[in-house]
């Protein structure tokens, strides 16, 4: 198995990581825009799997050449999956006042992974396999106050996912859109209102790396927010907008 | 703010949660000025994880393996590693921990900050003993690495040290071989302390795992199940040897404590009925033997919204069974009791730590639920432990008066001087003074 890593120490990358590699000795490329950082997430993975094959790679996530490049770079032997898993979740107010905030957010939540995406399916047309993997979130479902710009940003990439997964019917090449809920990760934890019940990253990884091996179009993790946000998409405008969510 | 209990759920006060992710920027992390106190799993039962209203730095996304070397045996890893990851990992490859205490869902930086002990201590002595070395980062920014063999001071400072010498970041930990995840087991019935004594000084000659049971409900002569075990290839040809791990789970807090003033007689004649089915020889995992209540996970809520008190004392070998035995009495006349109450001889050697726990003599664990008048009983045992010259476990402890913890650690003093005064628990605020 070969896996491509984009935004390999993301908590939740790291833990599909520790099962794909508690499975089978796996050949593992991790893509970091922090090398040291990616460093100790691969010294842990060969720990628990020494047969596997651990690389890091540093990159730019925000240079569509760079990303371009290193797309070719690990195409050049075949990828079974690649989990495009960056991001950072940004704090609606910043993005509301200060339009640098706002727009770093959209880059990296939203153009990358998308530029990740196109960059990746190109190589799997022309190999005519692979699952591209790419986390969004439930809050890409319904824009609301309390963090559009993040959900905004989702939302291009559950589009993104879906107009790639129509493009490659019938191919080899698969596509799986994955929202996690809430997720009790560092990144979550700094933003999150107190007394929210956050979902165990394992719990989530698990649910992620069930619904790869399913090439399942959409995952959601855990699996009860199917039905959470299938209730709140289709909540109407004059109740919606009267709720504090 | 985040709402934060530890494990006996006494209380749920506000804190400042910081989680710790990376190791490279737990230093900045430390830095922000403000006391607090690393938290793992949450596992001691009283507020030594505890800091209401300030800082804690939870640890467990410091998960982080380093280094692995089979030939040796030697395992680097991040603090909040739980023990029971690295068995996962070790065991299939002939190595394991030689220290597990009764839950393996704890964090290696908790296992040290208490100096854990299992029911080997006679073999293996504490956790402590078989780290290597440890980092350890102090909130001014200072960096000690620190060992047996190297500025050993710190390490015994560290070693049981609350986590009040600063943040235990990372360790390198001793593995030793083992065979494989069985136990060779011995389940033996015994009515009367004499009898507890005597099967413990015959067994910890021959016996690597000696804990036992007792039932402190059924009055003079008490009764209680010894267990025993030892590490064996496999099981024999014929023998049961299969083991799938199976969790039971508290799924909510009950309105009042399951366990109770009517409940207890009936559950520890239930575990007695239940457990004296087993008596003789069997072959079983080292899972359900060694960790019989990570079998049901959040059983801490079975006591209830108020939560419970575990009270841990050990008391000098010279002192012989009067202690255990008065202790009992008082237990028993008070009406209170534990379902799973512990005895259990440790091994003669002393802890390296300055205020380590373990020591030569018995120790006795017991549950009570939280309600009004336990602390009347809790005194009474107070008095027991400190005129045998014993003393409490602060992993376990939420009450324990200023006085008994002095008394019952001499070298406090000395530890003072190796404090990180950015460390701060409101255990560290309630027995030491800040």
């Amino acid at each position: 198995m070969r896996i491509v890593v984009i935004g390999a120490t993301s908590t939740i990358a790291e833990h599909c990581c520790r099962l794909w590699v508690a499975r089978q000795a796996c050949d593992l490329v991790l893509v970091a825009r922090n090398a040291a950082k990616a460093g100790r997430v691969a010294a842990d993975l060969q720990v628990r799997s020494p047969a596997s094959t651990i690389d890091v790679i540093e990159t730019d996530f925000r240079d569509a050449a760079a990303i371009g490049r290193l797309a070719s770079k690990t195409a050049a032997l075949p990828i079974d999956i690649v989990l495009i898993a960056h991001g950072a979740l940004p704090e609606q107010s910043l993005c509301e006042n200060d339009l640098l905030v706002c727009r770093d957010a959209l880059e990296v939540n939203a153009v990358s992974p998308a530029l990740f995406a196109e960059a990746f399916a190109g190589h799997f047309a022309k190999a005519g396999r692979g699952t591209i993997a790419i986390i969004g979130s439930v809050a890409g479902d319904r824009g609301r106050k309390a963090n559009y710009t993040y959900g905004a940003c989702k939302g291009l990439v559950a589009r993104y996912a879906e107009g790639l997964e129509h493009r490659f019917a019938g191919t080899g090449v698969r596509v799986v859109l994955i929202k996690p809920g809430p997720t009790d990760t560092p990144m979550a934890a700094r933003h999150l209102a107190s007394g929210r019940r956050l979902a165990s990253v394992e719990d989530v990884a698990r649910a992620m790396v069930r619904g790869i091996d399913a090439k399942r179009p959409v995952v959601y993790a855990p699996a009860q927010w199917a039905l959470i946000m299938l209730v709140v998409r289709h909540l109407p405008r004059f109740i919606f907008n009267r709720l504090n969510l | 703010m985040r709402r934060v209990s530890s494990w006996g759920r006494l209380s749920a006060p506000p804190h400042e949660v910081i989680k710790l992710g990376d190791r490279g920027n737990i230093a900045a992390e430390l830095a922000r000025g403000r006391p607090g106190i690393a938290y793992g799993l949450g596992r001691s039962y009283g507020d030594e994880c505890l800091n209401p209203d300030g800082v804690l730095w939870c640890t467990a996304g410091l998960d982080r393996f380093i280094r692995f070397d089979e030939a040796s045996g030697r395992l680097i890893c991040e603090a909040g590693v739980v023990l029971r990851d690295i068995q996962r990992l070790a065991i299939p490859r002939g190595w394991g921990l030689p220290v597990l205490p009764g839950t393996q869902f704890v964090t290696v930086g908790g296992a040290i900050a208490n100096d854990v002990h299992g029911k080997n201590h006679h073999e293996t002595g504490t956790f402590g003993d078989h780290v290597t070395s440890l980092r350890l980062l102090r909130t001014d920014g200072q960096e000690i690495v620190c060992g047996p063999n190297l500025r050993p001071d710190w390490f015994a400072a560290s070693a049981g040290g609350l986590g009040l010498t600063g943040l235990i970041v990372e360790a390198e930990l001793q593995l030793r071989r083992l065979p494989g995840p069985w136990l060779n087991t011995e389940t033996i019935p015994y009515s009367g302390l004499d009898e507890f004594f005597r099967l413990s000084q015959e067994s910890h000659p021959v016996w690597e795992h000696v804990v036992s049971w007792i039932d402190c409900t059924s009055g003079d002569p008490v009764r209680g199940l010894f267990m025993r075990a030892n590490p064996v290839a496999g099981p024999a040809v014929g023998e049961r040897g299969t083991w799938r791990e199976r969790r039971l789970a508290m799924p909510l807090v009950p309105p009042v404590s399951l366990v109770n003033r009517l409940t207890l007689k009936p559950l520890n004649k239930l575990y007695w009925t239940m457990n004296k089915r087993h008596r003789g020889r069997r072959v079983a995992h080292y899972e359900p033997f060694l960790f019989p209540l990570d079998g049901i996970l959040d059983w801490n809520r079975l006591y209830g919204p108020a939560g419970f008190y575990q009270y841990q004392c050990v008391v000098p070998r010279e002192a012989g069974s009067v202690p255990i035995h008065e202790m009992l009495g008082a237990i028993s006349r008070s009406g209170e009791g534990s379902v799973l109450a512990v005895l259990k001889s440790f091994g003669n050697r002393w802890p390296l730590g300055l205020l380590s726990f373990a020591r030569p003599g018995v120790t006795l664990a017991l549950d009570f639920q939280n309600r009004p008048g336990v602390e009347t009983l809790f005194e009474r045992l107070d008095a027991i432990v400190s005129a045998a010259g014993g003393r409490l476990y602060p992993a376990k402890d939420a009450r324990m008066p200023r006085s008994i913890f002095e008394a019952g650690y001499p070298r406090l003093g000395e530890f003072l001087g190796y404090r990180d005064p950015g460390m701060s628990s409101a255990m560290s605020r309630r027995l030491i003074g800040s």
